[in-house]
């Protein structure tokens, strides 16, 4: 896969359409300023919440023991998968005990990660995805771009045209409430034939063994209790000591993500229902290892809001994919290479360090600082281009050296005037390509300070 | 007494900006500073640490403290050079009082002449519509401004001193503190969302009537103006102490 410039650059070439998104999640961002600024106790919620995610990232065990202890007393099932593919074993093996075969799944972020998708329909399980972003993205076999809104880089007229060609819609038609009402009806039949309800887990409370999912749509309400199997995939970050902390941690969610006071549905499960199994599969996947490293543990107090990504100005002008990471924008920038260092090397590159995601995130993740950590990391593992690591020693040596670098700047400030156009714009200046670059004077600072300021 | 300031001006502002220098020291002279610029320094070393290349960074760290120790203050015309100092030194330094010094009296312009000066208004007449982009390091990094994504009171120094200047009107921007898409080598690595970046934050100087563009950091002008000179836009960019040495 091309690294994020690349495929950055190729999501702008298309200039009306990058606009179009950027201008689509900064109406997010401005939704999300205008729902914090009407609490005046926001700050102090982002401490509270910050510092509750940290107590837990390093209770873990004893929280997860807690948990676990708790859930079970409530007769639940609880699995526990060090990776990707023991999860997605663990999911089969629960649906083939009970002879499933066809399953709806509210929004999880968490499968994404483990593609349990492809996963089960390679062994004949339909998997229908009932959020209407995401159920969106899967009728085009694609992954979400974002991770609370995943067909936000699709237009409306986009839509109409895939609903015409896989469920029969009018064609040519963009009525979002028509197009709407056609998921709706299509979906209902696969809420009333699945035969389990698979769904993400938002917050899961030690102290009482429940948890909690958050939903817009109302969907894991529904795919969970028209059938009698439930099985809930949870990262092992997604732990909050008390009942109590809900009260933190509901209020910043969605006013975060969307701008709302509260999601629509906050649906708690404390155990099955009558007659029902209910399943909770907690995954490492990684977290732990993350949780050991003192430079970006904190990144595992992520409640997976998207602020960050909405607010991004990277994200907003290149589109998900440009990531090409499961969850992309600043909070995917740190842990793609968390999860393989090579493969996403260029993703903490993909930030002009700007600070706004640290600034907004609901538990003070310091985003940015740890994106310029990665870069360090980067360095160290040797995989910083030869052309960029000898750039920067050269420019490191002539720094050190203040005849040297006077002597480079005079040369430079002589020869560039005199140079014809096209020697200085071509395509081996990127700085040029849409940019002038400055008029080079005929003075530095230093030769000015020693003409008229020195002997004053 | 005077205070002894020792003039920290960034490797790219002596070579290329050689005015924004200038305008500095006459402002720092006019409210009676006895300025010094020595002339042993050369760059504070961000490109490389901003490329992960900190074993590159240490010994031009070690150079700043030794030329710049001495001084009751240090002050630099960009935010993000003095973040530098200040915030991302310390891995050289373990227990080092010196450079715990140094991170204290390392100031900068705008936050020198209002902190420390006090310097409340600004004389002269500049009858202009300015704009001001706020460079995101002296926002988010020194804290000079509040930002648009933290709830709490609105301040900022820089605007304030541009505001006490007669006939100054500061313009009224839709993304008030969005990033400019400099970003160092972020610039030239990405350069398709660098561009882009720029020439929205252009586009909203003009529709917000933008004559004069300005800021804390060189860096960030320096990216704008040159898609403003691309363009061919009618926008006057002026670094804020060539604004403030206008007035004079
Ligand atoms: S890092 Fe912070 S802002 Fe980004 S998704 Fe996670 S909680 Fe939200």
């Amino acid at each position: 896969m091309p690294a994020h410039p690349k495929l950055a650059a190729a999501f702008i070439k298309d200039k009306d359409r990058a606009h179009w998104h950027d201008q689509s999640l900064w109406f997010v961002r401005s939704k999300r300023d205008k729902a914090v600024n009407q609490l005046p106790e926001w700050e102090l919620l982002r401490e509270q919440a910050s510092k509750i995610k940290s107590y837990v990232v390093s209770h873990l065990p004893d929280l997860l023991e807690e948990f676990e202890k708790n859930a079970k007393a409530k007769g639940v099932h609880v699995h526990w998968a060090r990776n990707a593919t023991e999860h997605n074993e663990i999911v089969h093996g629960i649906l083939k005990q009970h002879e499933v075969t066809r399953v709806v799944k509210s929004k999880s972020m968490l499968t994404e990660e483990c593609h349990l998708n492809p996963y089960l329909e390679r062994h004949g399980i339909e998997i229908v995805d009932t959020d209407l972003g995401e159920w969106i993205v899967q009728l085009q076999d694609k992954p979400p771009s974002h991770i609370v809104m995943p067909a936000i880089h699709i237009k409306k007229e986009e839509i109409g045209e895939l609903f015409h060609e896989k469920l029969g819609t009018e064609k040519g038609a963009t009525d979002p409430q028509y197009l709407t009402e056609a998921a709706r009806q299509h979906l209902r039949q696969k809420f009333v034939g699945a035969e389990a309800g698979i769904t993400g887990v938002n917050f899961a409370i030690a102290e009482t063994g429940g948890f909690v999912v958050c939903t817009n749509e109302g969907n894991a309400d529904l795919g969970t209790s028209l059938n009698k199997l439930h099985i809930a995939c949870m990262g092992i970050e997604k732990l909050i000591p008390r009942a109590n902390d809900l009260s933190v941690f509901l209020r910043l969610l969605a006013r975060s993500a969307t701008g709302q006071p509260i999601t629509t549905y906050s649906s708690h499960f404390h155990g099955p229902a009558p007659g029902a199994e209910l399943h909770i599969v907690l995954l490492d996947n990684g977290r732990s290892e993350i949780s050991g490293s003192d430079e970006f543990r904190r990144s595992l107090n992520c409640i997976r809001c998207a602020a960050c990504m909405n607010t991004c100005p990277v994200y907003r002008r290149s589109g998900g994919y440009s990531y090409n990471n499961t969850v992309p924008g600043p909070i995917g920038s740190i842990l793609g290479p968390a999860k393989d260092a090579k493969e996403h090397a260029s993703l903490p590159f993909a930030c002009s360090l700007c600070g706004s995601c640290t600034d907004v995130c609901p538990v003070k993740i310091d985003l940015h600082h740890q994106l310029l950590t990665w870069r360090k990391e980067i360095r160290v593992r040797g995989l910083l281009p030869y052309s960029k690591r000898l750039s920067m020693k050269l420019m490191s040596w002539m720094m050190q050296a203040p005849s040297l670098y006077r002597f480079a700047g005079k040369c430079a400030r002589s020869i560039v005037p005199h140079l014809p156009r096209f020697l200085l714009y071509n395509r081996f200046n990127a700085w040029g390509k849409q940019r002038e670059l400055p008029d080079f004077p005929k003075q530095s600072f230093r030769e000015w300070m020693k003409k008229n300021h020195d002997d004053k | 007494m005077a205070p002894k300031v020792g003039l920290f001006i960034p490797c790219y502002i002596d070579q290329l900006y050689p005015q924004v220098g200038i305008a500095t020291l006459k402002i720092l002279e006019h409210f009676g500073c006895d300025v010094e610029y020595p002339e042993t320094q050369t760059c504070c070393g961000q490109p490389m640490a901003n490329t992960g290349c900190t074993n590159e960074v240490g010994p031009l760290a070690k150079r700043f403290l030794e030329i710049f120790k001495s001084y009751d203050a240090v002050v630099c015309p960009s935010g993000s050079c003095v973040s530098m100092v200040k915030h991302h030194y310390a891995e050289y330094f373990t227990d080092n009082p010196e450079y715990e010094a140094l991170k204290g009296k390392t100031f900068e312009f705008c936050e020198y002449l209002t902190n420390v000066l006090g310097v409340k208004k600004l004389a002269g007449r500049f009858p202009h519509k300015v704009g001001l982009h706020q460079s995101c390091h002296g926002l988010r990094e020194l804290r000079l401004a509040s930002d648009s994504e933290i709830v709490g009171p609105p301040f900022g120094t820089a605007q304030a001193l541009l505001e006490s200047i007669d006939g100054v009107e500061v313009t009224t921007l839709q993304r008030p503190d969005e990033c400019c898409g400099f970003g160092g080598t972020f610039a030239v690595a990405e350069e398709a969302v660098s561009c882009m970046m720029g020439e929205d934050r252009v586009h909203d100087h003009e529709q917000a009537g933008t004559e004069v563009l300005t800021a804390l950091d060189m860096s960030c002008l320096m990216h704008l103006s040159g898609i403003i000179r691309r363009q061919k836009k009618p926008i006057r960019v002026m670094h804020i102490s060539e604004i403030f040495a206008e007035c004079l």
